[in-house]
């Protein structure tokens, strides 16, 4: 079993490099941050632009390979280098990357838990109007995109607000800036902040986890096993949950680590909606402004919860099947 | 007479509007074996999950079933569970999918204990290794953890058979419970079960379409057909007095293992009636050859017919009953055959047929060898791992096995699942040169073919598949799916050609236009073999080609092939799982085991006295459909499974089961563990790959 979860993270650990380093050098030789010097007025003197982009490790006149030696060194180490403003990578990242994965994190768990309480329901309940409700429900999500989805549910928080005569859920933001509440009121604002665009990342997922668990559930209902287990006398209850339910979970928690990236690309358009200051955003704007360094970090970490994203779906297939233990 | 435990009285089951159960009405007493027996679709199945009440909500059921006094059919389901698990338990047919794949399998019998008995988990754990123990599981403290993954099939349904008797239960209905088994395997279930009902005195109902596991197990037999009960009554009175037309079809279409001699099986004509479109009156009336025209007005009730404790639906079973007719005689099976041949033109007059009728009698040394196979070797690499795959075994699938076909004959090529009489196929059929060993057809090594006489070869050997469906194009119809054969070979008289071949094989010519689809599995069957006639081949292979089929209908294809091999001078190699219906149709038999070859030889003398302690076991192991000979019959069960090919034991292969490895002395059973030991001829066509062979009369 341990060594099942070593050789796969040695194998994922390789597949994060090869996709950073891939990553960098596209950045390094698509990106080009010599015109973000080059196109000022007054002109600045090209020695002057070498030695600025020298310093920032963005020249292009360097070899790429050895400026990707000196990033993979500063990786290596724990640093990221600099943006094209001169700033610490690092920091900028490091806040960022909290906006992001707050968001996700929420997203996945209430995507991940509805979408297959929603599936197996459903699943019992075969072409009863539950069934029919969510199918049709899956499929309009799945064929909207998640802009038009986030933006009906902005009118509809607006609408909501205006309905109870209050603001309950905020449309824009992370948080009311200068609010003065004390600790639990900042709280609650910031959960009010955090409704609509949990909705917006979650929904596309229950839709599509929703689908996978309902057959998925399907396939084992019809399970001798489960008419074994009743034939013992569990209850259909007990039946459903304990034998069916438990053995469909297994590869819905495979199909996670696969969601996952998915995710992530979900989530920059619901943070630039929203208005979230987050990695997805960030990756926009310094594609815009060449900032090659950005691009490979943010890269580097979406590859690296990429990798624990799986891990995570690895260690919970282990523990929910013993066909993977064992053989 | 103790009061009954089960009775169940006028229960329906509809689908819809498919009435797949029609007023099935039975009981059990404590102690007492019923037998349910009919083919697929005679809603034997049906019937006992809606006993237990565990049909999908969609089922719509009526009538009685009542438990111990207690009306349960429609109950709440409280009450149900109460009584499910406790006074009525059920082992289903499928091992492999009845234990949840995620649990430890001591915990699944434990969960069945605790449901009804107020204890703690150790004391639920200790009862489920007892359980495991008392269904003979070797080391049950160990083999309680594992996982089902890690049972063998048999090992599952006994631990299937722990859970149903986890609770000392009055009713155990067992739905098929070793149809999934290999024969060695099945017989030391039906012994397991046996012993649990000594253990428990509960009753059992036993649903099976085997009427040899029932005739030494029932106490009783009630024949379902068309969703209905036709015929009730004590074994004996069912097997040797029996009054419904249909129960006697069913006995007479029966192989027997104990018959030897070419006697022709008794195939009922059609097929069974869907339960969505069922003839008026009695269901059997289009296939019965008793059948008169009152018939299809009613549908005659379950009546007694000689004795209280006989009842028999059909109009004519008191007729029966006074001239007691034997199924032959009902089925007249005489003239079966002759109007078969009338059909045909007198087999002096075909042309293909003249040279095999005559060629017949030779002695088999005198005759052409079609097929020879000497060494054959087939091993398999185990690997293992994703990205990296490793070799970390061989699978000795096949391991040096030599025989040979001669034109006219039959070979039977038996054994149990991961035998290697499959691969054996396989590797003849690819017609290239094996990894060791030697393949020669009609005389040609296929090592040194060329691709141009490959193709010539593969004409003069055509194979008939298991699954008829899977082999038939699903978008072609039957013409074409015989023509295409043809005209890859350039013929222009398809039409003709085709025509021709329907008929040999019993099927009406003007339904070539249909498609496989449209035709019911016995049928499907003899396009395919219709197919492998098209080009006629001079040798065919048959992979288990009936054994997807009921008896009733797999009698008529048996029956076919047969004929087919007389009139057409054909070769067969038979490859079968089913040792009666190999007897019915070979000249000799092969019997392998973990990839060598047990026994050889003449298939009267194998069955007859076989000599090699595999044959015998396997032979005692196969119930026969006749009670007083199961009553009386000593069975030799072998203990534990088919150790895996990848790991043979050493020298004699089957000595960790063999039951004369143990009787032997330490002296003597060094041969057995170092040596292996080669097939050496020790009668006239017989040999025996064993050190210490013995004739034993075992059927
Ligand atoms: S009732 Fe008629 S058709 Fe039915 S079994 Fe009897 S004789 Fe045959
Ligand atoms: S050789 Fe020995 S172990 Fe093998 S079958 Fe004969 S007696 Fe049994």
């Amino acid at each position: 079993m341990a060594g099942f979860l070593v050789r796969r993270l040695l194998n994922y650990v390789v597949l994060v490099v090869v996709a950073t380093s891939l990553a960098y050098m596209l950045a390094a030789s698509a990106l080009d941050p010599r015109a973000n010097y080059e196109g000022r007025n007054p002109p600045l003197p090209p020695a002057v632009i070498d030695a600025r982009l020298d310093e920032l490790n963005l020249n292009n006149r360097t070899p790429l390979l050895a400026r990707y030696v000196t990033w993979a060194g500063g990786v290596v180490s724990g640093d990221f280098g600099l943006t094209v403003g001169g700033d610490s990578v690092n920091d900028d990242l490091r806040r960022r990357a909290g906006v992001t994965f707050r968001l996700i994190i929420l997203g996945v768990f209430f995507g991940g838990f509805l979408g297959v309480a929603v599936g197996a329901y459903a699943a019992v309940r075969q072409y009863g109007w539950f069934d029919r409700l969510t199918t049709i429900g899956s499929f309009v999500v799945l064929a909207v995109p998640v802009v038009v989805i986030a933006n009906v549910l902005i009118l509809a928080g607006v609408w909501f607000n205006g309905l109870v005569g209050e603001r309950i859920v905020y449309v824009s933001g992370e948080y009311t800036p200068g609010l003065d509440a004390g600790l639990p009121g900042q709280a609650l604002d910031r959960v009010q902040h955090l409704i609509l665009p949990t909705i917006s990342l979650s929904i596309g997922l229950i839709a599509i986890f929703s689908r996978y668990q309902r057959n998925m559930m399907l396939d084992v209902l019809g399970a001798d096993f489960v008419r074994t287990a009743m034939a013992k006398g569990l209850s259909r209850r007990a039946a459903l949950t304990r034998h069916a339910l438990r053995t469909a979970l297994i590869p819905a928690v495979t199909y996670f680590a696969f969601t996952f990236g998915s995710l992530l690309v979900g989530a920059t358009i619901t943070e630039k909606i929203f208005g979230w200051h987050g990695l997805g955003e960030q990756l926009i704007d310094s594609i815009n402004t060449n900032d090659v360094n950005t691009v490979a970090a943010i890269a580097l970490l979406t590859a690296l919860s990429v990798l624990v994203a799986s891990l995570l779906s690895d260690v919970l297939t282990a523990a929910l099947d013993p066909r993977v233990r064992v053989g | 007479m103790s009061d009954p435990v089960l009775q169940v009285a006028d229960l329906d089951v509809r689908f819809g509007d498919v009435r797949a159960v029609r007023g099935v009405g039975y009981e059990v007493r404590a102690g007492e074996v019923l037998g349910i027996v009919g083919e697929s679709g005679s809603g034997k199945s049906v019937t006992a999950l809606a006993v237990m009440g565990l049909l999908p909500p969609h089922a719509r059921v009526t009538g009685s079933v009542r438990l111990r006094g207690t009306e349960i059919l429609g109950a709440k389901e409280k009450t149900l569970t109460a009584f499910r698990g406790r006074t009525i338990s059920m082992v289903f047919q499928d091992p492999l999918s009845a234990l949840t794949p995620v649990y430890r399998v001591g915990d699944q019998i434990a969960e069945a204990v605790r449901v009804h008995q107020k204890v703690t988990a150790e004391q639920a754990m200790v009862r489920a290794v007892e359980l495991l123990d008392l269904v003979g599981i070797p080391n049950p403290g160990q083999r309680a953890r594992a996982f089902p993954h890690e049972f063998s099939g048999g090992m599952r349904q006994r631990a299937v058979i722990a859970m149903a008797v986890a609770n000392d239960p009055d009713v155990i209905i067992c739905d098929e419970p070793t149809t999934a088994l290999d024969v060695t395997i099945q017989a030391q279930v039906l012994d397991v079960l046996k012993k649990a009902q000594k253990e428990t005195g509960a009753a059992i109902v036993m649903i099976t379409h085997d009427l040899g596991v029932v005739a030494g197990f029932a106490d009783r037999v009630l024949v379902m057909y068309a969703g209905r009960a036709v015929e009730v009554g004590q074994v004996d009175d069912i097997y040797y007095r029996p009054r419904m037309p249909y129960t006697m079809g069913l006995l007479g279409s029966v192989p027997r293992l104990d018959a030897g001699g070419r006697r022709p099986l008794v195939p009922i004509e059609g097929n069974p009636p869907s339960p969505a479109e069922l003839p008026p009156g009695c269901p059997f009336t289009p296939r019965c050859p008793m059948a008169i025209e009152a018939c299809a007005e009613a549908e005659p009730p379950l009546e007694p017919v000689n004795g209280p404790g006989h009842l028999a639906a059909c109009i004519r079973a008191e007729e029966i009953a006074r001239e007691n007719l034997s199924p032959a005689e009902v089925y007249d099976v005489a003239g079966e055959v002759r109007g078969r041949h009338a059909a045909t033109p007198e087999p002096a007059a075909e042309p293909a047929a003249g040279p095999a009728v005559r060629a017949a009698p030779t002695p088999r040394e005198g005759r052409e060898v079609v097929l020879s196979v000497a060494d054959l070797v087939k091993h398999y690499p185990l690997t293992k791992g994703a990205v990296f795959r490793r070799r970390v075994g061989t699978v000795h699938a096949v391991d040096g096995i030599t025989f040979d076909i001669r034109r006219g004959e039959t070979l039977g090529l038996v054994g149990e699942s991961g035998c290697g009489k499959t691969t054996t196929l396989t590797e003849i059929l690819e017609l290239t040169k094996p990894q060791r060993g030697t393949i020669a057809v009609l005389g040609r090594d296929v090592a040194a073919l060329g691709a141009r006489d490959r193709t010539a070869l593969r004409r003069d050997m055509q194979v008939v598949f298991q699954d008829p469906l899977a082999s038939l194009d699903p978008r072609m119809t039957v013409y074409d799916i015989l023509a295409e054969p043809l005209r890859t070979q350039g013929r222009r008289d398809a039409g003709t050609r085709v025509r021709e071949l329907l008929d040999l094989v019993g099927l009406d010519p003007g339904h070539a236009a249909r498609y496989p689809q449209d035709f019911s599995g016995g049928q499907r069957q003899r396009i395919g073999i219709a197919r492998a006639l098209a080009l006629e081949p001079k040798l065919v292979l048959l992979d288990e080609p009936v054994s997807a089929l009921d008896v009733s209908i797999q009698a008529g294809v048996v029956n076919l092939l047969e004929d087919l091999r007389r009139r057409l001078g054909l070769s067969y190699l038979f490859v079968a799982h089913d040792l009666a219906v190999v007897r019915h149709l070979a000249d000799r038999v092969a019997v392998m085991y973990l990839g060598r070859i047990a026994e050889i030889g003449d298939v009267e003398r194998v069955y007859g006295a076989p000599m090699h302690p595999y044959t015998q076991a396997l032979l005692s192991a196969i119930p026969l459909p006749d009670p007083v000979k199961e009553r009386s019959r000593r069975r030799i069960l072998l203990e534990g499974d088919l150790p895996s090919p990848a790991h043979p034991p050493s020298g004699c292969r089957f000595r960790t089961r063999c039951p004369k490895f143990k009787a032997l002395t330490d002296g003597e059973r060094v041969r057995c563990v170092e040596v292996e030991p080669e097939v050496r001829p020790l009668d006239v066509d017989q040999g025996v790959a064993c050190h210490y062979a013995e004739k034993l009369e075992v059927v």
